[in-house]
């Protein structure tokens, strides 16, 4: 093994949240800094040729090489695991930039009950609110304590959208169902897909409060703090699983790669595959750097004095078990954090519907779209509901493709090829359209990560096991939701629709989203986390732990935005405080 | 087992589709062989070089394909598209050889919410459905019909009408949706720069821009996953 020169600082991970630290530390410190992407670089002109759906969104170029790690799976700790040897419920991507390249954009924040969710809910409907399996945490921290950093996030991306909170006063036209806003949106909404604004007016007509979706998809040409400009979005339709090729929807590698490669003293290195974080135990114990396969195969040791784990959920996770690092979690007992807290997302169709007339599905953005939170948010009247928590409902202008759209047919239509099939397929090609609804998926202890016994990576570790499944709350969220979004949709003239059939087992085919969190939460003791509200670990001090393996338990809103604010209080505390006095920031 | 593509480039006789020139409006551009080149109805055949299948394979895949996707009409189908020229190049890149997929063992049997748990690739499993089709491009299409509702829950039969609806509407740089015929039946326009002005002007209203594909849109050179190792 050949051991590199010391640095400061080593990230693990070169996305969102890598580079966001990689970018702070690096132009506000003289630190020395590596990051560490396992995958290939990246640039911007890669997208000016990248709107091929056959390759990236049927083929999934930008994802990450299963045949080099996945994850297994199983229902319950009394299965065997299998392997996941496809993608499909969700999409982590490769390279710089990470899923940041290939995202949507979508960015909305979480309600400010999230952070409290335990406390808050056992003091507004009783100790017995929360089914009895669960293993919701309050995470340590308030909305209002994040909120500045929230500000911040949006002016990076430079966010479209209208405020429905601003500073405590309410505004038609947003969300007024969210947290306090300290500001407007950096810019405006964006444009409307026709379908979103059949919604919005349907929406409208039944009583509920449909707003803009906010979008990293720029709605106009905007300068952001560090002086980096973007043009506005062309609703060009090429924009969830591609990278944009106009440099309108925030990516890593718009907005935060120019200012780290100016910078001498943050270096990027690609395929750096990183197998375990080595460290000093004992009375005073400290992460003293990693141990990494670089591109040509050797066997390398970066020693640093601060280490980074910013590489999604699933290898944050894993690598603090390979490491043995913490105490795994161990579902009998209950003892151990790492690799509990495992959640996903009830994100699904809750209607499609099917038109008259035309759509011109083909222009849109992934974040372009209307959405409306009557169902999600803290005072909502829950006497008559049989599950807690919710979530938002949504109808989005994606961009629609043919090759994953054709073919979507009223469910009267029964057959699946010939010349029937092929005559309804064509007619409605352009007249289907989807209501979504993500809502809030619970901690249960049942549901977690640990080391798969039987299956391994390509270099011969362990790969990491998910046991996963529904549980009653979120099947009964599905299924509340349907009726609504059927209604929204025959209220905006569809003359057929298909409900969605109803959450059963956890599917691993169906594409669920992107948005799996925790393994590594944060908490305000080390009790029942791994790392404090600073994301800092509690027995390791220079570890960080940075991104959604953090949460607790997930919210209903997409996680980007939570994720870098957490990123620039860490960034500011290690930088005002720690750097000066080494240790505990919490 | 498969065959690497190597073995195949060296070792195997050359095998040719070869296709008539149906007639689509009395000219149609063949883009089949990366070679977009312009055939008149006066030409009646094109021979297209195959990379994965015999001759006998692609006759029937093309069969198949045609009776998933037939040409009718509502419009053109799997044929003039090229879909079994599609589906050869797929099977002979990296998606055919699994390149992508975790595939280390043990493989066992799983219900269908853990994914296709299977050891074959896509090239294994098209050379194990083709031994159930022989001579199927030779019935009449009634019969054809019949064979393939008897395969219609197979794995096969999952992958051929897939890979039958990407040989439809794809960039026809990956040698199907030839003349943008598939994207023509749709009103699918194809990778535009900007829909800016058009986004919210055409509320109710079918805007049908003329489709172009990835390369005439960039004016670049791209090059597909096929050709890739």
């Amino acid at each position: 093994m050949k051991t590199l020169p010391a640095v400061d600082a080593v990230i693990v991970g070169g996305g969102w949240a890598g580079l966001l630290m990689a970018k702070e530390l690096g132009a506000r410190t003289s630190l020395s800094i590596v990051v560490l992407e396992r995958g290939p670089s990246r640039q911007l002109s890669d997208y000016s040729t990248d709107m091929d759906e056959l390759d990236y969104y049927i083929r999934l170029r930008m994802m990450q090489d299963l045949s080099q790690e996945t994850v297994t799976l199983r229902h319950d700790a009394t299965q065997r695991a299998l392997p996941l040897r496809q993608h499909g419920a969700f999409l982590p991507g490769a390279g710089v930039g990470g899923s940041g390249e290939h995202w949507n954009a979508q960015v909305p924040r979480f309600l400010p009950d999230c952070f409290e969710l335990l406390s808050k809910t056992t003091e507004k409907y009783g100790a017995n609110a929360l089914p009895e399996d669960h293993a919701v945490r309050d995470w340590g921290i308030t909305y209002n304590e994040l909120e500045p950093y929230y500000a911040r996030v949006d002016k990076l991306l430079g966010t479209s959208g209208k405020a429905g909170n601003l500073r405590g006063k309410l505004i038609e036209g947003g969300n007024i169902f969210e947290g306090r806003r300290s500001e407007e949106y950096p810019t405006p909404p964006t444009k409307m897909p026709y379908f979103s604004a059949l919604f919005r007016d349907a929406a409208k007509s039944l009583g509920y409060h449909p707003y803009p979706a906010p979008s990293a998809n720029i709605s106009q040409s905007y300068i952001n703090p560090d002086g980096i400009s973007r043009g506005g979005c062309t609703y060009c339709g090429f924009c969830g699983r591609f990278g944009c090729m106009v440099g309108a929807k925030a990516q890593p590698t718009n907005l935060l790669l120019p200012i780290i490669q100016k910078r001498k003293n943050v270096s990027l290195r690609t395929g750096a595959w990183v197998r375990r974080i080595l460290f000093d135990s004992g009375p005073q114990p400290a992460a003293r750097g990693v141990k990494y396969i670089d591109a040509t195969g050797e066997e390398i040791f970066q020693p640093a004095s601060l280490v980074f784990l910013a590489s999604w959920t699933f290898n944050n996770t894993r690598l603090l078990l390979l490491s043995g690092i913490g105490e795994p979690y161990d579902l009998s007992t209950g003892r151990g954090a790492v690799g509990s807290n495992l959640t996903h997302q009830v994100s699904v169709s809750s209607a499609t519907a099917f038109f008259d007339q035309p759509l011109n599905r083909f222009m849109g953005s992934g974040s372009a779209g209307i959405l409306f939170s009557d169902f999600d948010r803290d005072d909502l009247d829950r006497s008559s509901l049989n599950f807690i928590r919710g979530g938002y409902f949504a109808a989005r202008g994606y961009g629609f493709q043919p090759i994953s759209n054709f073919g979507v047919l009223p469910n009267s239509i029964k057959a699946t090829w010939g010349s029937d099939w092929k005559k309804a397929a064509v007619s409605y090609y352009d007249r289907t359209a989807t209501i979504g609804f993500s809502g809030e998926h619970l901690a249960y202890k049942a549901n977690f990560m640990d080391l798969d016994p039987v299956y391994n990576d390509k270099l011969g570790d362990p790969l990491l096991r998910i046991t996963l499944d529904w549980h009653d709350n979120e099947r009964k969220m599905a299924e509340f939701a349907t009726p609504k979004a059927v209604e929204v949709a025959r209220a905006m003239g569809a003359h057929e629709i298909n409900p969605f059939p109803g959450l059963r087992s956890y599917d691993a085919t169906r594409y669920n989203s992107t948005h799996i969190q925790g393994g590594t939460i944060m908490g305000d003791s080390p009790a029942h986390s791994v790392v404090s509200p600073y994301l800092q670990h509690w027995q390791l001090s220079n570890l960080f732990i940075l991104g959604g393996s953090t949460f607790p338990q997930n919210a209903s809103a997409n996680p980007t935005p939570t994720i870098l604010a957490f990123v620039y209080r860490t960034a500011d505390a290690i930088i005002d405080r720690y750097l000066r006095h080494p240790g505990p920031l919490a | 087992m498969p065959r690497s593509s190597v073995t195949l480039r060296h070792m195997r006789r050359r095998h040719f589709l070869t296709l008539s020139t149906a007639t689509l409006g009395g000219v149609l551009v063949y883009s089949l062989d990366r070679k977009a080149s312009l055939l008149s109805a006066q030409h009646k055949q094109v021979r297209i070089p195959l990379r994965f299948f015999t001759e006998t394979d692609a006759l029937i895949i093309a069969a198949a394909a045609s009776r998933i996707f037939p040409s009718d009409d509502t419009g053109p189908g799997a044929r003039e598209a090229g879909v079994a020229i599609f589906i050869d190049r797929q099977l002979a890149g990296p998606y055919g050889r699994d390149r992508f997929r975790y595939t280390q063992p043990p493989f066992e049997d799983a219900p269908r919410e853990f994914g296709y748990q299977g050891s074959a690739t896509p090239r294994q499993i098209y050379r194990d459905g083709l031994k159930g089709l022989q001579g199927f491009h030779l019935l009449a299409p009634a019969a054809q019909d019949e064979a393939l509702h008897k395969i219609e829950s197979t794995l096969f039969f999952f992958l051929l009408r897939q890979n039958t609806i990407e040989g439809m509407f794809c960039d026809p740089m990956h040698g199907g949706n030839a003349d943008m015929v598939g994207w023509q039946l749709i009103g699918f326009p194809g990778p535009r720069m900007s829909n800016f002005d058009e986004i919210d002007k055409y509320y109710g209203k079918a805007f049908r821009p003329r489709p172009m594909s990835l390369r005439q849109t960039t004016g670049a050179k791209v090059r597909p996953s096929e050709d890739e190792s």
